[in-house]
């Protein structure tokens, strides 16, 4: 048992400030100097082979330019990357850490920004951040309504598309409640990634949007609210719409892409996502049948960021912030939002872009499963983390331990 | 006088288990004599050939000497006692051929890949095997195992042999073929023999003292 | 000398160290303890979170009934079908197959189950619309079943030619032959006779290897994730959930989950050997009853057809994998892909090369660390007479019985602390602890087995004990040691989790990448990641094969063996 007393002279370890000289990202020169030779550890999700090709291809440019090579990790759960940095803290390992850049929002942000598990502020500071629409798109600095505060930089636009399978369903719900009394009519064709995928939470936020008079509230944390009142109506849905869907609620897709073989195979007819353009690559590399269209719901539908963060105690910050700012240029962003590529939305303005950069955007073309962003219609911010946590535990308590 | 401790002595030879004694002998066998020691099975007799031979399991104590030659080779391991062994089965090296098991006894001595050569064609020839050297020594027949597994335990030249039940696996004409064969051989050699048998046929056959374990 | 002497500890505590480390690093949150998150205090909190979780009872029940039924079915079937078949052709058929089999990784043999018997599965197509009459898949809950039936028949597809392999293994020491031939001349069918003569001799053999596959089928995460419910999971696999939760204050209650399932594990374990006490009395009683035949006909049917079954569904699910890496466009009811093409070998084979480098590295390296630990301990048993006590066997399959997931994440963080770069090395050592003891078991069997009197006979030649080992021992015993090295390579390419948490991620295996790119569900990334896994772990088993045969084809004692 003598690890004990060595976690806890870990514990005051931690406390103290690394002695390590961090990059000032203010300075751009110096960082590019120090990022030169670094290998970047991007620890990311590996289950799209879209993403997967897109941090290939960012990889090698960044290579080539700046000389800073990229390794990427793929992740099966964003978790992992976390746990790893607390393994870290935890053995008083404050650096030369395992990771130097991680794609994260949400929870696990939250998660990590309040243990101070990562480094920064330094995404303000980046020179491709002047570009960055913080005006028009405010979640670019609100992850889930937690300020990032410079502890992050934003990469990519996301916001909830619905898509189905026009050869079987040729009208799809245009609400809530129009899914609830399709997914009676027509049983088991319906479902979502099993929370606490962030997929499946997000269903249950976007039905909770359609639901409640005041959806300020969702920009609170549960425990300042009336909780249990405000989500009423959304587990009365929940109860009615559980027994009609696919396997009668009692088994789910793990992640979100699961949802494409599903749909390939015929197994459902609607499907949520996070990605406006994801029907699109999807059938352009043959996951999905060209019958395929993406729709949003009335009303509006939640939108986010997605986020890279550095770790408290990384080994390349220099190359992990140079690989940042690259993802954030014009270059990056319009081939991320490319839908033959990514299709993801891009965090710029694009009327502040120089007109050769926005040149690359105007020459893109919609897939054809892929909305135009005046159809995507109005974003809704996604309600603080905690509602997203709390939804998820409610809902594994009632209907994730059914059986 | 040394003469009189010419060959395989066991002096005061006492192994034991947990206390319990199991094997008692005090024997002389001079060279080119037979001692056949008798006894039914579980009487200790691989035991005594095990203790001799140094390959011993813990857990057995053994006190007293065997001598060989006059000189105490108690303490030896078994590969410096120069004490061969033949068992009921040949135990021919399946992966090596006729002329390598023989080879593989061979001294280091004979130096030279020619000489070790001619050595080994002259000894197939001994036992007629000539040019079965590179047989694969699971197609022989069995006297033929039984013939190549002798001469291989002769070249490696021992001062004493050990016989643990060579003959009962063969049957009837064969083994006074081959008993006959084992024992010329030892004898031209003036190898002292130690028999350990539960056949009244073999000790006979060896002609020499017959002690029997209880 | 002296360095042999300490093989044994030294295997020992490269084996076991880790695991009491790992299970002092899941202790300690357990209890609370977890400085990084503010826990210094000792308090039963973390138990009393997780009693509060309303799964708690189901997940413990199907950790128990999968693993139990899961060992059940794959023994039973095993048995069934060695008494029927022992020493027939169809054995020897099946035996060749064993290699490639042990060579597919669970995930993948779960993956290809998963598309076989799902109502869109490759079954369900064969037979649409023109049988079922279905033109779109049914919503019938195969796979994910809350009982678990669907995991527990992808365990038993896997545990059967393992099962098979270590009784196959025991065998020769059982005597089957004589004994059966005894059996049968008193009268006994083949089928009774083995069961009454032969079977008490081999189970005790292969005694502890059922126990490792009853302890991995109530603990195994991957399996369960594909095949088994998720309403709620089995124990394990929350565990690891929480594990990985954004929410970090459930680390305290994943520790917790992890201890329950370590002592899930040595209840079932106790419970088992009840069993096998109780079925013990009943079979001696039933052998003393004399009677001379049970439906031989038709269990040698059922062992043969069972055992074929298991096989045949992991060549199959494993063929409509492959088919998916080359497949287009391939909807229901299709019972073949439109469009047959090498895109998605094009598009992603490339970056399969670099891992699977590093699998061949990893798995290379650390198999030829425990084969030269094996033999050392198994030499250095036969030259000093030690005889292994019961407890050290036990011992050896420690970490083979202790859930990965009660001590890997105490181990990455003492790894940490010991300021062992997360390299390739760590990694290596990290996979050691799993590759020996299977080594150890594959291996020990047949040297043990061994007539040692070709070591005395060797002595008597003048050969020390250098000699016989290397000049005698060795080569007569080149295929178990190439069979073990096999079984080695195999199971370090099959390793997820230790190769995660030690590497940090960093070091990326096929196996790393297969179940990253698995998340997201495309069946032709699965099935080309699936194949390139196989092929990792076959290379091992061909050379087992036919090293021997070439090296040892003109002599007949050895190639029979």
């Amino acid at each position: 048992m003598r690890a004990i007393p060595r976690l806890i002279a870990t514990l005051a370890l931690c406390s103290a400030t690394p002695a390590v000289a961090n990059p000032d990202p203010a300075d751009w020169p110096a960082v590019l100097d120090e990022a030169r030779g670094q290998t970047v550890y991007w620890n990311a999700w590996g289950g799209a082979s879209a993403t997967n090709d897109f941090i290939r291809w960012a990889g090698d440019v960044v290579k080539d330019r700046y000389g800073v090579n990229v390794v990427h990790v793929k992740l099966a759960d964003t978790g992992d990357a976390v746990s790893r940095v607390l393994a870290e803290k935890t053995a008083g390992k404050d650096t030369g850490g395992a990771i130097d850049l991680i794609w994260i929002n949400g929870a696990n942000f939250a998660a990590m920004k309040k243990n101070g598990l990562l480094f920064g502020p330094w995404a303000e500071d980046l020179p491709n951040w002047t570009y960055v629409d913080v005006e028009g798109k405010p979640a670019v600095t609100a992850d889930f309504t937690v300020p990032t505060e410079g502890l992050e930089a934003p990469w990519a636009m996301a916001q909830v598309v619905f898509y189905y399978d026009t050869a079987r369903l040729p009208e799809p719900p245009p609400s809530m409640s129009a899914l609830l009394d399709w997914a009676a009519r027509d049983p088991g064709r319906f479902t979502f990634p099993q929370p606490p995928d962030f997929l499946g939470a997000t269903f249950m936020k976007q039905a909770l949007y359609g639901m409640i008079a005041d959806p300020t509230v969702l920009q609170s944390p549960v425990d300042e609210v009336d909780y249990d009142a405000v989500t009423a109506p959304l587990w009365a849905f929940m109860d009615a719409l559980t027994p009609h869907l696919w396997r009668q609620g009692r088994a789910y897709p793990q992640t979100g892409p699961r949802q494409l073989q599903l749909m390939a195979d015929g197994e459902i007819d609607l499907a949520i996502s996070f990605s406006p353009g994801e029907a699109s690559a999807a059938i352009a590399n043959g996951q999905l049948p060209d019958t395929v269209r993406s729709y949003v719901m009335e009303g509006g539908t939640i939108g986010n960021a997605s986020f890279v963060a550095i770790p408290y105690n990384a080994t390349a910050k220099a190359g992990a912030m140079v690989l940042a700012d690259f993802l954030l240029s014009p270059e990056a962003q319009a081939r991320a939002q490319d839908p033959v590529v990514l299709g993801y939305g891009t965090v710029l303005a694009l009327d502040s872009l120089p007109p050769e950069d926005r040149a690359r955007f105007d020459a893109l073309e919609l897939g054809i499963a892929t909305l135009s962003p005046e159809a995507l219609g109005p974003t809704l911010p996604e309600p603080h983390p905690s509602w997203m946590t709390r939804i998820e535990a409610d809902w594994s308590a009632r209907y994730g331990v059914a059986d | 006088m040394r003469g009189m401790s010419m060959g395989l002595q066991l002096a005061g030879l006492r192994i034991s288990r947990g206390g319990a004694a199991l094997v008692q002998l005090e024997a002389h066998v001079r060279p080119g004599e037979v001692l056949s020691v008798m006894g039914p099975s579980g009487v200790g007799k691989s035991t005594l050939l095990a203790a001799i031979m140094g390959t011993l399991a813990p857990g057995f104590t053994m006190t007293g000497q065997v001598r060989l030659d006059g000189r105490d080779i108690t303490a030896l391991p078994p590969e410096a006692r120069r004490v061969g062994i033949l068992y009921q089965e040949e135990l021919l090296f399946p992966h090596l051929s006729v002329g390598g098991n023989l080879a593989f006894a061979l001294p280091r001595s004979v130096r030279g890949r020619a000489a070790r050569r001619a050595r080994v064609a002259a000894a197939l020839a001994e036992i007629g095997l000539q040019g079965a050297e590179a047989r694969d020594p699971a197609t022989l027949s069995g006297g033929q195992k039984a013939r190549v597994a002798l001469m291989r335990m002769l070249l490696a030249e021992p001062r004493a042999l050990l016989l643990d039940e060579p003959f009962s696996r063969l049957d009837a004409a064969l083994r006074a073929q081959v008993r006959a064969v084992v024992f010329d051989r030892a004898r031209a050699k003036g190898l002292p023999v130690l028999l350990v048998t539960h056949d009244a046929a073999d000790a006979q056959a060896a002609g020499g003292d017959v002690v029997h374990l209880t | 000398m002296r360095a042999l002497r300490a093989a044994p500890g030294l295997t020992l505590a490269l084996m076991l160290g880790p695991v009491a480390a790992g299970l002092i690093g899941t202790l300690a949150p357990a209890l609370g303890v977890f400085p990084a998150l503010g826990g210094t205090r000792l308090s039963l909190a973390p138990f009393a979170a997780l009693a509060a979780w309303p799964g708690l009872g189901r997940a413990v029940f199907l950790s128990l009934f999968t693993g139990v039924a899961a060992t059940l079915i794959s023994l039973g079937i095993v048995t069934l079908f060695a008494a029927g078949w022992q020493g027939t052709r169809a054995m020897a058929g099946i035996e060749r197959a064993l290699a490639p089999l042990l060579a597919v990784p669970h995930a993948a043999a779960a993956f290809g189950l998963a598309f076989l018997i799902a109502p869109s599965g490759w079954i369900a197509r064969a037979l649409s619309p023109w049988a079922t009459g279905w033109t779109r898949p049914a919503d019938l809950l195969i796979v994910q079943d809350p009982w678990g039936l669907a995991m527990v028949a992808g365990l038993v597809i896997k545990e059967v030619p393992f099962v098979l392999l270590m009784l196959l293994a025991a065998l020769p020491q059982a005597r089957p032959g004589p004994r059966l031939r005894i059996a049968r001349a008193l009268g006994y069918g083949r089928v009774t006779g083995w069961l009454k003569a032969v079977f008490p001799a081999v189970y005790a053999q292969i005694r502890l290897p059922v126990y490792a596959v009853l302890a991995y089928s109530m603990s195994v995460v991957d399996v369960a994730i594909i095949l088994g419910p998720n309403t709620p999971p089995p124990l394990a696999v929350q565990v690891v959930r929480w594990m990985s939760d954004p929410d970090l204050s459930l680390r305290f209650q994943a520790a917790a989950g992890a201890v329950v399932q370590l002592a899930l594990v040595a209840i079932a374990l106790a419970g088992w050997r009840l069993g096998e006490i109780a079925i013990g009395t009943l079979g001696r009683r039933w052998a003393e009853g004399g009677a001379r035949r049970h439906g031989e006909g038709a269990a040698r049917g059922a062992g043969l057809a069972l055992a074929g079954l298991a096989a045949g569904a992991v060549v199959a699910g494993l063929a409509g994998l492959g088919l998916w890496s080359v497949a287009g466009l391939w909807g229901f009811p299709e019972a073949l892909p439109d469009t047959v093409s090498l895109k998605s070998w094009a598009r992603h084979g490339p970056a399969l090369i670099a891992p699977a480098r590093e699998t061949l590295l990893i798995a290379g390296a650390a198999t030829a660390l425990a084969l030269a630990l094996v033999l050392a301990c198994l030499e250095a048993e036969h030259r000093f007479g030690l005889t292994p006590g019961a407890r050290s066997l036990w011992l050896l399959y420690l970490p083979l019985v202790v859930p990965q997931v009660a001590f890997l994440p105490g181990v990455q963080t003492l790894a940490l602390m010991g300021g062992a770069d997360m390299g390739r090395g760590a990694v290596i050592l990290g996979h050691l602890v799993f590759v020996l003891p299977y080594v150890f078991l594959t291996l020990a069997a047949p040297w043990r087995a061994w007539d040692a009197r070709h070591a005395t006979v060797a002595a008597a030649l003048g050969a020390g004990p250098g000699r016989v080992f290397w000049a005698v021992r060795m080569p007569m015993l080149l295929a178990p040691a190439l069979g073990a090295m096999a079984v080695g390579l195999a199971v370090s390419v099959g390793q997820y989790l230790p190769t995660l948490l030690i590497g940090a991620g960093r070091v990326q295996t096929l196996t790393t990448e297969a179940v990253a790119l698995a998340s997201g569900g495309d069946r032709r990334l699965i099935g080309l990641t699936a194949l390139a896994q196989t092929g990792a772990s076959v290379v091992g088993f061909a050379l087992a094969l036919a090293v021997p045969r070439i090296v040892w084809r003109r002599r007949r004692g050895l190639c029979g063996a």
